[in-house]
C-alpha cells in the first residue's frame, strides 16, 4: 500500500510546470510537506540551492532539519511535494548527490575499518557482484588522507574517537565525487580542531563550485562558516545569503519562546560578526 | 536402559569403568577420521556443510540485527509442519512426505515474518514486542496442531516430533546432496553479494541513497536465512536451528574487526561445531544431535568469549587497570565535544596497542 503510494508521487508531474523553479539549481523544492503519522513536521518548503555555495540548514530541535534532507533524498515519503536535482529526479542523478548520515544511525561497532567505510562510497562506481579492487582502495586512501586519516585506515571504525569518525564519513560523502552534499551534523561530537578541518575540507569542495547542504545547530559559527542560511522550523522562515538571513527579527521567528538567552547571545554575537563582514 | 545425563557422566568419569571411556573414545577417533561407516559419515558431512553455511549467512543475520526475527521464523514453522501432515493425510498422500512438510513449514515461516513486518508498520510497537507475539502465537498454533495431530493419528506423528527437537541420524544420502547445493548457493551469494550486504546492514539509508535496492537485498538476506532454517529444521529442531546461524556469528566477532575474515571464521566455527557436535551424538546415540551440536558450538562460543585476543573477558579483565587510565583519559580529551561524544573508543584497543 504504501510503496505504491509512493510511487504515485514521484510519477506526477516535475517542476517544468513551476516557472518559479530553475532546472538550473542543484536542488529545488516545491511545495513540499511531510508528515509522521499525520503529525506534518515540514509544512509547504519551497526552496531552490543556488550551486557552488555552502549551505546552513538552521533551527531548534524538533524543526525537521534531518527531514528536510531525508525527504529530499527519499529516505522519508512525502506527503506532498516535488524535489527535483538539476531539473531531474533524484533517481536519475543519484551519483551526483552524495550524503553523510548523521552519526547517531551507525552502528560503530560493526567489524569495519575507515578504509572500509570511505570504500562504500564507491561502491556504486564498482558495481553489482564486483569486488573492491586495489585502484579503488588507492582513491579511497586519497580521500582519507585529504581528512588526514590516512594513518588510521586499518582501525576499526569503534576505536576512533568522535572527531575521527566523523572526518572518515565526511571522506566516505567525499569519495562519492558528487556534485551536491547532504550533510547532516556533520560537527556534532568533534573537537575545535577537527571542526575546523572539516570546515576547511568544505569550503575546498565550495571552491570546486560544489553545493553543500549541512545541518548545523550552533548559532554562533553560522555566519562564519556558511555562505548561504536556511532557517527552518516545520516551514522556512528565511533563505539566503548569511548577513540578509541572519537578523533578530527572523532568530526570534525561528526559534519563537524557545530561543533561550544563551543562544540568543549567541545569535547576537552572530550578527555583529555579519555586520563586522559586512562592513 | 535410559540413563539420566547426570549419571552418563558420573559414570564415564568413575574408574571402575575405565573399559566404557576408552570404547567411547575410540568410537569417537573413528568417527572423526571418517572411519564409523557409511551412515555415520552421511550425518557428519551433512550437518558440516549445513553448519558452514549457517555460519556464514548468520554473520549477516546477525549484523543486519535480525537474530531474533529468524528465531521467531523457525518456530513459526511448526502451524505449517502441522497443517501440511494433516492436509496431506487428508488427500491420502504419505504425512511424512518431507518436500510437502518443508513447504507447509517454508509458508507459515515467512507469514510469520510478514506478520512482523506488519505489525510493526500498523501497530506502533517495538521490535522485539512485534516479534514475541509473532512467535507466542505461532508456536502456540504449532503446539495445539501437534497436541491433534497426537491424539488422532499417534502412530504417524513421530515424523513431526522430529521437527521440534531435530534428529540428524534419519538423514538420507539425498538430504547431504541438498545440504551440499544450500551450502554452495549461501557461499556464492554472500561471494558475490559481499559487498551489497556489507552495506545494507552497516548503514541501510545510506545504501538506499546510493541506489541500492535495500528492500530487495534485505529480502535476499532473509531469503537465505529461511533456505538455511528450513534445511536445518531436520537436523537441528525448529527450538534450536537459530543457534546454528547466530552461535558461529557472535563466536567470530570476539576474533576479528573485519567483516570478511569474521564470514570466514564463521563458517569455519559452524562448520567445526556441527562436526564435533555430531561425532559426539554418534558416540552417545541417545541424545538427539541437534541438541548436541549447539552444545558444541555453545562451547566454541564460551570460549571465544573467554579467550579471544582484545575482544576477550581474560584479556579485558588483564588490561583492565591500564583501560581505566585510558578511558579517564580519552573523556579528558573528548570533553570538550562533549554533546554529542557517544562513547569511549572501543575497550582494549591504544592504550593496549602502543
Amino acid at each position: 500500500m504504501k510503496a505504491s503510494f509512493r510511487r504515485n508521487e514521484q510519477r506526477s508531474a516535475g517542476l517544468a510546470e513551476h516557472p518559479e523553479h530553475s532546472a538550473l539549481s542543484p536542488l529545488s523544492i516545491h511545495s513540499m510537506t511531510v508528515a509522521y503519522h499525520r503529525k506534518p513536521v515540514l509544512w509547504n518548503v519551497d526552496y531552490d540551492a543556488p550551486g557552488g555555495r555552502l549551505i546552513g540548514v538552521v533551527g531548534p530541535n524538533g524543526a525537521g532539519k534531518s527531514t528536510l534532507i531525508k525527504a529530499c533524498l527519499g529516505l522519508i515519503p512525502r506527503a506532498s511535494g516535488e524535489v527535483e536535482f538539476w531539473g531531474q529526479s533524484h533517481g536519475k542523478v543519484r551519483s551526483r548527490v552524495g550524503y553523510m548520515p548523521q552519526r547517531e544511525t551507525i552502528d560503530w561497532d560493526f567489524p569495519v575499518s575507515a578504509l572500509d567505510v570511505v570504500c562504500m562510497g564507491r561502491y556504486r562506481k564498482i558495481g553489482w557482484c564486483m569486488p573492491v579492487t586495489r585502484k579503488h582502495k588507492a582513491i579511497a586512501m586519497e580521500f582519507l588522507d585529504r581528512v588526514g586519516m590516512a594513518d588510521q585506515a586499518n582501525r576499526q571504525i569503534g576505536q576512533l574517537s568522535g572527531g575521527q569518525q566523523q572526518r572518515v564519513f565526511l571522506a566516505r560523502a567525499l569519495a562519492q565525487e558528487a556534485e551536491l552534499y547532504f550533510m547532516d551534523e556533520p560537527f556534532a561530537g568533534v573537537d575545535a580542531a577537527t571542526e575546523e578541518a572539516i570546515v576547511e575540507v568544505l569550503r575546498e569542495l565550495r571552491d570546486a563550485s560544489r553545493t553543500i547542504i549541512v545541518v548545523h545547530h550552533d548559532l554562533s559559527t553560522v555566519s562564519t562558516y556558511f555562505d548561504d542560511a536556511i532557517l527552518l522550523n516545520m516551514r522556512i522562515v528565511a533563505a539566503g545569503a548569511v548577513n540578509e538571513v541572519m537578523t533578530k527579527e527572523n532568530l526570534h521567528k525561528t526559534y519563537g519562546g524557545r530561543l533561550t538567552l544563551l543562544s540568543e547571545a549567541a545569535a547576537n554575537l552572530a550578527q555583529i560578526d555579519t555586520g563586522a563582514q559586512q562592513s | 536402559m535410559m540413563l539420566p545425563p547426570a549419571t552418563i557422566v558420573s559414570e564415564l568419569f568413575d574408574p571402575r569403568n575405565s573399559a566404557v571411556v576408552l570404547t567411547s573414545l575410540e568410537t569417537a577417533i573413528r568417527v572423526l577420521t571418517f572411519r564409523s561407516g557409511y551412515n555415520t559419515n552421511l550425518v557428519i558431512a551433512g550437518t558440516a556443510l549445513l553448519g558452514f553455511a549457517a555460519g556464514i549467512i548468520g554473520v549477516f543475520a546477525m549484523l543486519r540485527k535480525r537474530s531474533l526475527v529468524a528465531d521467531a521464523l523457525s518456530h513459526a514453522t511448526l502451524p505449517g509442519i502441522c497443517m501440511a501432515f494433516l492436509l496431506a493425510s487428508f488427500i491420502g498422500q504419505a504425512g511424512r512426505s518431507l518436500p510437502v512438510l518443508l513447504i507447509g513449514a517454508g509458508f507459515t515461516g515467512v507469514l510469520g515474518v510478514l506478520c512482523i513486518q506488519m505489525i510493526l508498520r500498523h501497530g506502533r510497537l517495538r521490535e522485539d514486542v512485534a516479534i514475541t507475539v509473532v512467535l507466542g502465537a505461532f508456536f502456540g498454533a504449532g503446539v495445539v496442531g501437534l497436541s491433534f495431530i497426537q491424539a488422532n493419528s499417534a502412530a504417524e506423528s513421530a515424523g513431526i516430533t522430529r521437527f521440534i527437537y531435530g534428529q540428524a541420524a534419519s538423514m538420507q544420502p539425498s538430504d547431504v546432496v541438498i545440504m551440499a547445493w544450500i551450502c554452495g548457493i549461501a557461499l556464492l551469494a554472500c561471494t558475490l553479494l559481499f559487498k551489497e550486504f556489507t552495506i545494507v546492514c552497516f548503514n541501510d539509508s545510506y545504501a538506499r541513497t546510493l541506489g541500492w535496492p535495500v528492500e530487495r537485498l534485505d529480502l535476499g538476506i532473509m531469503a537465505l536465512i529461511v533456505l538455511v532454517t528450513l534445511v536445518g529444521l531436520q537436523t537441528a529442531g525448529l527450538i534450536l536451528v537459530v543457534a546454528l546461524l547466530i552461535l558461529p556469528a557472535a563466536s567470530a566477532r570476539f576474533w576479528t574487526d573485519r567483516i570478511r575474515s569474521m564470514v570466514l571464521l564463521s563458517g569455519f566455527f559452524g562448520a567445526m561445531g556441527c562436526w564435533l557436535g555430531s561425532t559426539l551424538s554418534a558416540v552417545f546415540p541417545r541424545y538427539p544431535t541437534g541438541a548436541v551440536i549447539v552444545l558444541t558450538s555453545g562451547m566454541l562460543f564460551a570460549l571465544s568469549m573467554l579467550f579471544a585476543p582484545r575482544r576477550g573477558l581474560i584479556h579485558l579483565l588483564r588490561h583492565r587497570r591500564r583501560l581505566q587510565l585510558h578511558d579517564l583519559e580519552a573523556v579528558a580529551m573528548h570533553a570538550h565535544g562533549a554533546p554529542g561524544f557517544h562513547g569511549l573508543p572501543h575497550r582494549g584497543s591504544g592504550r593496549a596497542d602502543s
